[in-house]
């Protein structure tokens, strides 16, 4: 495959030539942080940014999505038949995405695409998904990818990787499917030698500059009851306001919770992002709740990431290791100290 | 500010060590700059955990919600006033409460620290005398801390706690000449159709994350209106109505209650002014009942009340 020098200016107008053949989503700072925005002709993208607030995980996973809708009109002769809502799975590229959050779409995808279960739309939509990733020269001090299966230019889950050389970017498709893509931008020139090798030696040195680490590998032989009974949760929790900062800016956090609403005769059936803080979460019709603390809460959302996942799927922790939740949670309850008490937990 | 720190830690050692407190509720450093961590302690000996300084910005009052122990708990000015009205709400029993009262020089908005240093990581504050300085990789940089407390802290008109058993220092003077309601007065200039604009685009970013509800010391309700399934009053997609049906009705729910104590703002993870809801009712319920919250112990609020002699003629 070819990998391709594209200076600054090139690469925007490239993909600006690309709008009709493909959703693109950019990098654009709005306030105070970026955010995933679609190219239009004025889009002004910034790839000056250390992450997005928000992850680009609703892009494949919308955080509210009508799956079927109905009627309840009886003199309609198919009242109360439950059909799907056409979906969109136009092609889209979102080009900037960091190499945790597509690393984490790998994570999610084993709930999502396994032998069980397909979720149709979660299947399409990354079919039809191009991710063409931007290498983080700069990580944060609480970015911690390289001890959880990542790093600042895993090309994990990527179909193209981005690295910023000041002022051009090298282009290096992945897949069948970003080569594509580039070919289809037809801009660019072919990278030579020393334009290779100056990015892969930053890359390298990029690596060295995460500094932050979550401890991962006695996990797997800890004994779930224990680890579920350990004592540390209580002190763990405490600060914990029950919100969803942490599993709704999570790239990794997949739960959804399934409404119905209807206005007159007419209903749609939703799915929006649920939360394991809330303790409607795991509320019964019954009105039992075998979550109804929350300590209880804290501990799920954690065990489910750091132990559940890690037993059941023997592919590490479901943490791409983003800092998301390091940097926002509103009472600094950090994973990386949760971790460790996991991690080094002894009965 | 390390003399207050110093008090702190002494007057909750002692009252661990003599009984009078069982736990001690307050802050600890936090694992990243700018955001401490609640802390509840219960051995003398971890005393040394507990810090007061320019970061300590979520309410504490959040954690007397139903407990049954006796607390040692520090309260600046506005957690003091939301202490009183968990009393005046039966949700504590001020018996049941040793108020470490802190006269309070305000908190820092790192939203705005990190403006101004163009959204560079910021990997260290240190603060001393009224001033702060921020540490990055490659920059320094010393400011004012008048010039970026969080908006809330800079129009507060009750730094000093209105309820305590103990205080660390003196009383901080009290400011003059601050309208708190400016940015009241400009909303309430506008025509409908702007406010409609205006409110439709501060909630546009809102994830429906309940940051600003959970971290609101006034939420205690056992289940929220927007979380009860029968009857289920509001959607829970990303709808615009049903978040704008959310942030409505939560912000009259704190009417003639909220303290400004700013935990809402704080908390949200996309940086929605939430303040600009509740503090219109704040106005409202100085304007129409002479009414501040949380600053009696005597007094009920004044929608939870009816008087017969009521000046106003609803009541004929």
């Amino acid at each position: 495959m070819v990998t391709k020098i594209f200076t600054k200016e090139e690469w925007v107008r490239a993909l600006k030539g690309a709008k009709d053949d493909y959703r693109i989503y950019l990098p654009v700072k709005h306030k105070d942080f970026h955010a995933f925005e679609l190219l239009s002709d004025e889009t002004a993208p910034d790839f000056e940014f250390q992450n997005t607030r928000l992850s680009p995980k609703s892009l494949i996973f919308p955080q509210s999505e009508r799956m079927f809708e109905y009627s309840l009109d009886e003199k309609d002769g198919e009242a109360h038949i439950v059909k799907e809502t056409p979906k969109d799975f136009y092609p889209q590229a979102v080009v900037g995405i960091r190499p945790c959050d597509a690393h984490a779409l790998q994570l999610v995808n084993v709930n999502f695409d396994n032998p069980q279960y397909k979720d149709p739309w979660w299947v399409k939509r990354l079919e039809s998904t191009i991710l063409v990733g931007l290498g983080c020269n700069e990580p944060c001090s609480t970015c911690f990818c390289t001890s959880v299966g990542g790093g600042p230019f895993s090309e994990r889950g990527l179909d193209v990787i981005l690295h910023d050389l000041e002022d051009v970017f090298l282009v290096k498709p992945i897949t069948q499917k970003g080569e594509t893509f580039i070919n289809k931008l037809g801009q660019g020139r072919m990278a030579d030698d020393t334009l290779s090798d100056k990015a892969e030696a930053k890359a390298r040195s990029s690596l060295e500059k995460v500094t932050s680490s979550i401890p991962t590998g006695k996990l797997r032989d800890k004994v779930v009851t224990e680890l579920f009974e350990a004592p540390f949760w209580e002190e763990v929790a405490f600060a914990c306001i029950n919100c969803g900062t942490c599993t709704y800016l999570c790239p990794t956090c997949w739960c959804f919770d399934i409404q119905d609403e209807v206005l007159g005769k007419e209903g749609d059936r939703i799915r929006n992002w649920d939360s394991c803080m809330s303790p409607l979460f795991t509320l019964e019709g019954s009105g039992h709740n075998p979550r109804s603390e929350k300590c209880q809460r804290v501990r799920q959302r954690f065990m489910h990431k750091l132990k559940y996942y890690v037993d059941k799927y023997e592919d590490g922790v479901q943490c791409s290791g983003c800092g998301r939740c390091v940097r926002y949670c509103p009472v600094n309850i950090d994973i990386r100290h949760v971790a460790k008490l996991m991690n080094d937990f002894a009965q | 500010m390390p003399e207050y720190e110093t008090k702190i830690r002494e007057i909750a050692k002692g009252l661990l060590e003599d009984g009078k407190a069982d736990v001690i509720i307050g802050y600890k450093k936090g694992s990243i700059p700018m955001v401490n961590e609640p802390v509840l302690i219960r051995d003398p000996n971890n005393v040394e955990n507990l810090i007061w300084d320019s970061h300590c910005a979520l309410n504490l009052c959040n954690y007397l919600t139903g407990r049954k122990e006796r607390i040692g708990i520090i309260a600046n000015g506005c957690n003091s006033r939301n202490i009183v009205t968990h009393i005046v709400e039966n949700q504590i029993k001020r018996e049941q409460l040793y108020i470490i009262g802190i006269p309070c020089t305000g908190m820092i908005d790192h939203r705005a620290v990190k403006r101004a240093v163009n959204d560079r990581e910021i990997l260290a504050v240190e603060e001393s005398e009224g001033r702060f300085t921020v540490r990055g990789k490659d920059f320094e940089k010393t400011f004012e801390k008048k010039d970026f407390l969080q908006t809330n802290c800079a129009v507060c008109l009750h730094p000093n706690p209105v309820v305590y058993d103990e205080m660390v220092g003196e009383n901080v003077k009290i400011p003059e000449g601050i309208n708190p309601f400016k940015d009241v007065e400009e909303i309430e200039r506008m025509s409908a159709r702007e406010k409609w604009s205006f409110f439709a685009d501060l909630v546009s970013p809102c994830i429906r994350c309940y940051a600003c509800r959970n971290a609101c010391p006034l939420c205690y309700c056992p289940t929220c209106f927007v979380d009860e399934s029968d009857p289920q009053w509001v959607g829970k997609s990303i709808d615009p109505t049903d978040t704008m049906t959310f942030h409505f009705l939560r912000a009259y729910h704190c009417a003639g209650r909220c303290t400004d104590c700013g935990a809402c703002e704080r908390a949200c993870p996309v940086g929605i002014p939430v303040r600009h809801f509740t503090k219109k009712l704040n106005k409202d319920a100085l304007d129409l009942f002479s009414w501040e919250a949380g600053l009696s112990l005597d007094q009920r609020p004044p929608l939870d009340v009816y008087r017969v002699d009521d000046y106003n003629d609803f009541v004929e």
